[in-house]
């Protein structure tokens, strides 16, 4: 194991992180502060509870895991991305690397940013709304394994893309419309029958459920479902990983 | 001397069905400076690539130090500092981090020392906090080089090291590919420079086409290939060459007041003495000569144009 290498690419990543810190915390933040204005404010005075829990608190997990899938997706895209765009990845290329440790350096550190920013996000929410959570490892557990995942998710997405607008398009056309509609800001359980069985295709109501059970013990799935299907999402993205590496796939031609 | 790096039968076909490396067959020898000549397109960069582990192979093999580069990629590629052709720099981080940075991803412990000397030689420890994006092309092409120096490899590929780099750095380089060589590294150059390839190389190779058609050692690669031109100065100007010395080839200069005549060196004989016996049979008297040995470029060009 080539543990410095590990550690000079999680490290210089990071470094990116920090010279942009601010607006890596600020906006999201901001947009967190929106959405309970908007949604906790004007929503939540006409529905006042769901399953127990006023409207405000429901929607916190949502709004984490919103945050939490979406940077992690841009963090490592990007952080794969930009590299193969100037050229610098020859070093990466002809560095005595394995593919396992680039993966570990560059997902890890994406990984690492969005568990950050989920935290902040939760201690923002704090402000607005009493929080309680139930089972704290459980929601450390789904914070990182979701991170971790899209973190993945986010690198195939950076190694795929040949150009800037490809690296929007999956984020944009895939991953936001999944999550706004995987239970952010209503429980499965209020939909129609038949919407809710499309709703369960969704791959993103799983880990929204399990993350908000691990708050308030509500949810609209099991969580060992929940469990279940974020270790495999983690299981494909691994296995793309590994293919793309064992063939070179648009990073060696 | 035992080789270091050894290519037997590589080829590269890419992507596009486009053959860029031909059944490769290279050993370069420890602690030699090897300069890779050809015109553009001709596979250096391929070549290089293939070898560093940027590029997959097609088929062929490739062992650096005994290790395989593919099934024993990390003692192979661990023993290799690479200059790429292109400039690809991380344009907001400062000298020091990126030297810093190759340095951590060769697996190499920190050690600020040797980082600073090698910013050092190659002049840029004044500039060492500054961003990259604030260096000029010659000083990002040494912080190329720096990176590459950054994890004391034993061999060091050097793609064109010198392109817009100014004459006076240009010997400073080249100052510090010697230094290199002298602690004991193996050099692989790319240039389109011969007078660089004349000046630092012990030995040479001419690939064209995705093909080696030649390596030699600089001198004897001068030496069997080299023509040398005679120039001989006429006590009295003439106005042709007179037909019966219509055989050598010659060439009139000066104002008829010069003789010159292309020969081969490598050959059997020079006619050189027949040329002075069938001058003063037709009458030509000479006042001084002088041979010109021809340069490499002279070389290159030649035998590229062959193949
Ligand atoms: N990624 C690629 N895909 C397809 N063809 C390529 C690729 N890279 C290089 N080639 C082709 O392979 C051939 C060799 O290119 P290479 O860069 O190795 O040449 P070179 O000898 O380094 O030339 P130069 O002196 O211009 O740097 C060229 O014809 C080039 O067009
Ligand atoms: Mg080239």
């Amino acid at each position: 194991m080539n543990w410095r290498a590990i550690q000079a690419i999680y490290l210089f990543e990071m470094a990116r992180t920090w010279r942009t810190l601010l607006q890596s915390i600020v906006s999201p933040v901001v947009s967190t502060s929106l959405y309970f204005v908007v949604f906790g404010a004007a929503i939540g005075s006409r529905i006042t509870e769901v399953e127990g829990v006023s409207y405000g608190t429901f929607i916190v997990p949502g709004l984490v895991m919103l945050s939490v899938l979406t940077q992690s997706i841009a963090n490592a895209s990007f952080g794969i991305y930009f590299p193969k765009f100037v050229g610098t990845i020859y070093e990466i290329l002809s560095a005595p690397v394995s593919y396992f440790e680039i993966v570990v350096g560059y997902v890890g550190a994406a990984a690492t940013k969005s568990i950050i920013l989920g935290l902040i996000i939760l201690a923002t929410a704090g402000l607005f709304v009493p929080l309680h959570i139930h089972h704290p490892w459980w929601m450390l557990t789904f914070l990182v394994l979701t991170a971790v995942t899209f973190s993945l998710f986010g690198f195939i997405i950076g190694i795929w893309a040949d150009g800037f607008e490809k690296l929007q398009m999956i984020p944009m056309l895939v991953v936001t419309p999944l999550t706004f509609l995987g239970g952010s800001f209503y429980s499965v359980n209020m939909l129609p029958s038949g919407w809710r069985t499309i709703t369960l295709l969704n791959p993103v109501v799983y880990l929204i459920s399990g993350f908000r059970w691990s708050f308030y013990e509500i949810a609209d799935v099991s969580v060992a479902l929940s469990l279940g299907m974020t270790l495999g999402f983690l299981a494909a993205c691994m296995a793309m990983v590994w293919w793309i590496f064992r063939t070179g796939y648009r990073l060696k031609n | 001397m035992s080789s270091v790096i050894s290519v037997s039968n590589l080829s590269k076909v890419y992507g596009s069905g486009f053959k860029a490396l031909n059944n490769i067959n290279l050993d370069i020898k420890r602690g030699e400076i090897f300069a890779l000549l050809g015109p553009n397109g001709a596979g250096k960069t391929t070549l290089i690539g293939t070898i560093c582990g940027i590029v997959n192979p097609t088929s062929g093999s490739v062992t650096v130090g005994g290790h395989d580069i593919i099934s024993d990629f990390r003692a192979a590629r661990a023993m290799i500092g690479l200059v790429p052709q292109e400039l690809h720099t991380d344009s907001f981080e400062t000298v020091w981090n990126t030297v810093s940075f190759s340095r951590g991803l060769f697996g190499k412990p920190k050690n600020p020392a040797h980082i600073e000397k090698v910013l050092k030689d190659l002049s840029l420890w004044d500039k060492k906090d500054s961003q990259i994006i604030t260096l000029s092309g010659g000083m990002k092409r040494r912080v190329m080089i720096a990176k590459a120096l950054s994890h004391e490899p034993q061999i060091l590929f050097l793609d064109e090291p010198t392109a817009g780099v100014d004459v006076e750095l240009r010997k400073g380089m080249w100052e510090v590919v010697r230094t290199l060589q002298q602690a004991g590294v193996t050099i692989i150059l790319t240039t389109h420079y011969i007078e660089e390839a004349e000046e630092m190389a012990d030995r040479i190779g001419v690939i064209t086409k995705g093909e080696i058609i030649l390596v030699e050692d600089k001198a004897g690669l001068m030496q069997q290939l080299g023509k040398k031109r005679l120039t001989l100065q006429l006590q009295h100007k003439v106005d042709a060459i007179p037909p019966a010395l219509a055989p050598y080839n010659l060439h009139l200069a000066d104002g008829g007041r010069e003789i010159t005549y292309d020969y081969d060196t490598k050959g059997e004989r020079t006619g050189i003495t027949s040329l002075l016996s069938d001058l003063r049979n037709a009458g030509i008297r000479i006042s001084d000569l002088d041979t010109e040995q021809s340069s490499l470029e002279d070389i290159f060009v030649s035998l590229v144009r062959k193949s």
